[in-house]
């Protein structure tokens, strides 16, 4: 056993991520097998929470390098409202990769403001944030009344249909093109088998790889990219140096002004994308006012139960976007609800981890709300649609609260700091 | 401290707002050019709106709810603790207060003391899961209310239906039962009718629960042990809690005055309406947090950004009518005004700060060694 333990900690880390991944689905199989829905492992769900996850990874991201680099960011939700409506914008009159550009351009001027009244003025970052929260929905709604209400199909509240870029599907896995050659579809197959747990694997892998906008490949593509230039260049080491301990930066001779800036312009670059993405065709085809749904905000809390790192951020968007997934399609509820059970086998196994560690308050926490779970799951047979609307936010909290205490955050953020002082 | 230093003070105390303001209107009037209307018409018809009687009576009225709301999180921002959960909390304590003042007859004091009871327990009650999630489990108090916001929308939408007053059959709902006449706090038109002819406006007797609060605010933070714990435990917790004040006692405390604060905001509409109907005013929690903003937590500066603001919204009324500029030209100056606010309030800090050690300089110069 011990030594069990000890080749899993060794492991690399992409393998212990697949692992928890193939559990994952191991236990959406398991309750599928027991409930009437076949949607957990679909790949159509599996291919919804690639994409609602997006933005709330994009803003996380953008958490990222904002609170890297000392700067707390709740400005985050205002800067992907400032996203959507640019990138709308954009796609409309210049098409969807310039739109792209656009949306970027608009969340990195909110991150300005930001950053100049943080970094520049060392206004409180809280008090910042909900400014540029509160004023951004003002300044969207003002030009959309100037400017979608005049377009055909557009009003105050929302522009007309925007298009959306290219698709990918990978090669082989899914059965891409490689230069007009059609390759297999090797998960296709595995799909069409149909065996239990190797069907459902082969169907969440197959929504992951199949007809993505080249958008989303490209949202993905930048968690790697993320962990590189923060953790493997010099600009990364700096830029974290100024939210770790700015003044022993300073006097190596860093401009931490500058790092604390690019940190809060990315962050609001990466907000930026992520409310263009919003408006795409992969999410709502529209600008539409009120939409951000708080992504802003459960991006933040995907980077703190990411503990403050690019695939732990993917990881808590992965799993905040999966329920809204599922239930956008499941009107009747019935997948909704078999999710309790998995809520039930999931607070479970905190339990164990609770007594193994003998934090006996956390296990008697997580067994209450197993009952609980567990209960409503016989009791009914559907969910309300109001439950399905406020999952996302109900497991944020369920999250934070038995795991916000392990976490460690970069030690200078969200303390104002001025050159020259120590 | 001479004459001079304190003149300079208070010039220096309103020089950020006003700067804010004036800022505003100048960046606004460029925006209106470009958009192609004339901001002196515009800025006209909103100052004449504002100066007719009836105008001034609905400016109060708006501002009443947006004043007990900015006190909801300046209580808790003197500590340092951001609730930003104050536009849950008073949603979650209106359709629960106007629910329970719709079951029951009771003698008009006791009714309305009910309704009132209920809005502050049950914001309060949602303010305190932040809190006690915060000092239990250490989760973070702006993620905890921001999302506490989202599940009230979702719980609410679900009662709506349950507590509709003709039943679940209607698709449409009208709101919760309808509360008897016992139970709504009677206005104020007295008084602004001894001025003249107010039109079908009414002044909401409402305003007196908010200067009641505000006094309160003032009284609390300033004259009682408990305020100076709050202020010290804000300004410097660690100082605080050497001192022996309970860190956290302190946030659950403050969360649960500024939920039950908070929890009145919706006072004013149950007591227009009679009921928590589906279009119940939103966005009343964000304003405050604006209106705090701008106002410093102090409890006049509050009422003041309340009426600037309750002045904007007035002003959009009557940009609709006469069209001379786009209503929404209120958004951006609401924008404008926080944005420059926070940050000349930081500078005037900052310029005070230096001021200080300046004069601390001389004096210690003048000592003869």
């Amino acid at each position: 056993m011990t030594d069990l333990m000890r080749t899993w900690n060794r492991a690399p880390k992409w393998i212990t991520w697949m692992v928890y991944a193939a559990v994952g689905v191991l236990i959406l199989t398991i309750v599928q097998s027991l409930t009437d829905t076949e949607r957990l492992t679909s790949a159509t769900t599996s291919s919804a929470m690639l994409r609602w996850a997006v933005p709330i990874m994009l803003a996380g991201l953008g958490g990222l390098f904002s609170e890297r680099a000392g700067v707390v960011n709740i400005g985050l939700e205002g800067m992907l409202v400032l996203g959507m409506w640019f990138g709308a914008w954009g796609t409309i009159n210049y098409g969807p990769w310039w739109g792209l550009v656009i949306g970027i351009i608009g969340g990195g001027l909110g991150a300005l403001v930001h950053a100049i009244a943080t970094v520049s003025f060392g206004v409180d970052h809280i008090i910042s944030g909900v400014a540029i929260i509160i004023a951004a929905p003002g300044i969207t709604r003002f030009l959309s009344g100037e400017i979608f209400a005049e377009y055909d199909g557009g009003s105050i509240t929302q522009s007309p249909g925007v298009d959306g870029v290219g698709k990918f599907t990978f090669p082989f896995l899914s059965g891409g093109n490689i230069g007009g050659w059609t390759s297999p579809n090797i998960l296709g197959w595995f799909v069409d088998k149909g065996w239990w747990f190797v069907g459902d694997l082969a169907s969440v892998a197959r929504g992951l790889t199949f007809n993505l906008s080249q958008m989303t490949v490209l949202a993905y593509l930048l968690v790697p990219l993320s962990a590189w230039v923060l953790w493997r260049t010099r600009f990364g080491l700096r830029l974290r140096i100024a939210g770790e301990n700015p003044q022993a930066g300073e006097s190596q001779g860093i401009n931490i002004i500058r790092y604390k800036y690019i940190g809060v312009l990315l962050s609001g670059a990466l907000a930026g994308f992520g409310g263009a993405f919003i408006s795409s065709p992969e999410l709502n085809g529209i600008y539409l006012e009120g939409s951000t749904l708080q992504r802003g905000f459960i991006g933040l809390a995907a980077l703190i139960i990411g503990n403050w790192r690019p695939t732990g951020v993917m990881a808590g968007a992965l799993l905040f976007g999966y329920p809204t997934a599922l239930g956008k399609r499941d009107l009747e509820g019935t997948a909704t609800h078999s999710l309790l059970l998995v809520a039930v086998i999931a607070l479970a196994f905190i339990v164990l981890w609770a007594l193994s560690r003998h934090k006996t308050s956390d296990a008697v926490l997580a067994g209450v709300l197993a009952l609980l779970a567990g209960y409503w799951f016989l009791a009914a047979d559907t969910v309300p649609k109001w439950w399905t609307d406020i999952q996302p936010q109900v497991i944020v909290i369920l999250v934070l609260v038995f795991f916000a205490q392990r976490l460690r955050m970069p030690m200078a953020v969200g303390q104002p700091y001025r050159k020259g002082e120590t | 401290m001479t004459e001079q230093t304190t003149a300079r003070r208070l010039m220096m105390q309103f020089a950020a707002p006003v700067g804010a303001v004036v800022l505003s209107v100048v960046a606004s009037a460029f925006i209106l050019i470009i958009a192609g209307s004339n901001p002196i018409t515009a800025y006209g018809d909103m100052l004449r709106h504002a100066a007719k009687l009836e105008t001034s009576v609905s400016m109060i009225n708006r501002a009443t709810p947006l004043y007990i709301s900015g006190v909801a999180a300046a209580v808790g921002f003197k500590m340092n603790i951001f609730n930003i959960g104050v536009e849950g909390q008073y949603r979650m304590a209106a359709i629960f207060a106007a629910y329970v003042g719709g079951a029951v007859a009771l003698p008009t004091v006791l009714h309305i003391g009910l309704i009132l009871i209920v809005a502050m327990a049950v914001g309060g009650a949602w303010a305190g899961i932040a809190g006690v999630l915060n000092t239990e489990r250490g989760v973070n108090i702006v993620i905890s209310t921001i999302m506490l916001n989202g599940i009230a929308l979702g719980v609410i939408a679900w009662l709506v239906r349950s507590w509709q007053a003709e039943g679940e059959i209607v698709v449409v709902g009208v709101g919760t039962e309808k509360i008897d006449d016992s139970g709504l706090i009677p206005n104020l038109n007295f008084i602004p009718e001894f001025f003249g002819d107010i039109r079908s406006e009414e002044l909401t007797g409402v305003l007196v629960i908010a200067i009641i609060i505000g006094a309160a605010y003032h009284v609390l933070l300033n004259r009682t042990v408990f305020g100076y714990d709050l202020r010290s435990s804000g300004l410097n917790p660690l100082a605080a809690r050497a001192g022996g004040v309970p860190p956290k006692r302190m946030v659950i405390i403050a969360m649960l005055m500024s939920g039950g604060v908070g929890g009145l905001v919706g006072i004013a509409e149950i007591m227009d309406k009679g009921r928590y109907d589906p279009n119940f005013v939103g966005f009343l929690g964000f304003n405050g947090i604006s209106v705090a903003l701008l106002g410093r937590n102090h409890p006049a500066g509050i009422a003041v950004g309340a009426l600037l603001w309750a002045f904007l919204d007035a002003s959009s009324d009557i940009l609709q009518v006469t069209d001379a500029a786009p209503k929404e030209i209120v958004d951006i100056m609401r924008g404008v005004i926080l944005l420059t606010a926070v940050i000349g309030y930081e500078i005037v800090r900052r310029i005070r700060v230096r001021d200080e050690a300046a004069q601390a300089a001389a004096r210690l110069a003048e000592v003869p060694a």
